[in-house]
């Protein structure tokens, strides 16, 4: 039987009360989400914290909406819940993309936006899709709110910026009518971490041509998960497939995956760049059907 | 810590530690041994339940979590007036044969229909892509879900 060690519980009852209960409980204490990363890893003791802070009663941080010309995403939204989201998916399908492969269908009605990125896992997919999509992370502490790029969120594997008395409370993303995105995953089977994934968003101008490109990769060791070198190539180029193809190539020389048990690093190497020229090429072709 | 948890419509109140899953309150604690208990890493499914009306694996939720939710398990699935379509539609299709995945089976199942009433075919393997039948009875499942659809659309 697999049991996490013994720890205290605290049921948060507000953000503010959350972010008191951290304050009191100290580095030692983690924030409860879903639960569906922290609790295996408390069963394997490879996370022994002393408290744990369920912030599951804090609806106000479940809301998705439009606010101004940004998306904003509540922390505490479930998988499910930006799944079935119209808003999210009208503006940014990329999150539909993605969501449809990220675990599976019982384990999504659990798992929340917001654990994901906090556990920053090298192969977690809603980390490439924010870096794709430039969205930029609402932090609250005890002294009010701050807001971090999800490009400077992570700062290693499963480490981030958000300090021990802080909550990650939200994400925000600019809306671009002018912008098209995607998301491509390759896993061995339904509910598994990606060999490979690759998110796109393309905002297009004039005769196709790109004036911003975000790519995000996810499981092959992208620093703070963008494909930089491939984004600056692709900037003021028309969208073409030759272009698409090129910047695939910039990414996966860029990208340094290591091998393991779903793959060689050559295989992993080649899908960075496959999947790369297949997210632009989605990410394209939705922002010219928005444009018709 | 005390817990007060409404499981099949009745209330318990049980003192237990905080890292007591729910799968073992509900099969050593309440003696609802009908959820059972498989992989321990939320990736079998076998211990679905419906945590406030929807699937959840109960092997990755901390019985403490539940507090002060309502739970429904196998257990409340039969109705005053006999079994709940989805158990007569496993029975009518042959959707168990060693019965260990049946119950989560079951229980995501009735949530499909609660709120797809005619499924797909697609839509039911999609729903129960997170478990797992090791008999690899799927068609049988699948078979069965849909006989349960029809049951309840009175066909």
């Amino acid at each position: 039987m697999q049991v996490p060690a013994q720890f205290e519980y605290e049921r948060a009852s507000s953000v503010e009360h959350a972010i008191a209960l951290l304050a009191r409980h100290g580095p030692e204490a983690r924030v409860l989400a879903g639960g569906h990363s922290l609790i295996p890893m408390m069963k394997l003791r490879l996370a022994e914290p002393e408290t744990l802070i369920d912030i599951n009663d804090l609806s106000e941080l479940a809301e998705i909406e439009v606010q101004g010309d940004e998306l904003c995403i509540g922390a505490m939204a479930r998988h499910a819940d930006l799944l079935a989201s119209e808003v999210a998916g009208s503006h940014y399908p990329i999150l539909h993309d993605a969501e449809h492969v990220i675990a599976d269908p019982v384990v999504r009605n659990r798992g929340t936006v917001g654990g994901s990125v906090c556990q920053a896992d090298p192969s977690e997919d809603l980390s490439a899709a924010f870096a794709a999509i430039q969205a930029t992370a609402v932090i609250q502490g005890a002294d009010g709110t701050r807001t971090v790029s999800m490009r400077e969120f992570f700062t290693g594997p499963y480490d981030t910026v958000v300090g021990p008395a802080e909550l990650l409370v939200q994400l925000r993303v600019p809306i671009h009518p002018d912008g098209g995105s995607a998301y491509v995953k390759v896993e061995r089977r339904v509910g598994d971490w990606p060999v490979a994934a690759v998110g796109a968003a393309l905002r297009l101008g004039r005769r196709n041509k790109i004036t911003d490109a975000g790519i995000g990769m996810t499981a092959v060791g992208a620093a703070h998960f963008v494909a930089a070198e491939a984004e600056a190539y692709l900037r003021g180029k028309p969208a073409t497939e030759e272009h698409f193809a090129k910047a695939g190539e910039i990414a996966a020389a860029h990208c340094n995956p290591s091998a393991d048990q779903r793959g060689p690093v050559d295989y992993k190497r080649h899908l960075a760049g496959e999947l790369t020229r297949r997210a632009l090429r989605g990410a394209a072709e939705r922002a010219m059907a928005r444009a018709v | 810590m005390e817990i007060s948890i409404t499981v099949n419509g009745e209330d318990y109140r049980r003192d237990v530690e905080p890292r007591l899953l729910l799968v073992h309150l509900l099969r050593d604690k309440l003696r609802l041994t009908g959820t059972h208990w498989g992989c321990d890493t939320s990736n079998c499914g076998v211990c679905v339940v419906l945590l406030d009306g929807v699937p959840v694996k109960s092997c990755t939720v901390l019985a403490v979590m539940a507090s002060g939710r309502q739970v429904r398990t196998v257990e409340g699935l039969e109705r005053s007036d006999g079994l709940d379509p989805v158990q007569q539609g496993f029975i009518d299709r042959h959707g168990l044969q060693c019965g260990f995945c049946t119950s989560g089976m079951m229980m995501t199942a009735r949530w499909l229909l609660d709120h797809n009433p005619d499924p797909s075919e697609r839509e039911i393997r999609e729903a129960i892509s997170g478990q797992v039948c090791r008999c690899t009875g799927y068609e049988n499942i699948v078979r069965s879900v849909r006989r349960a659809a029809e049951l309840e659309a009175g066909s």
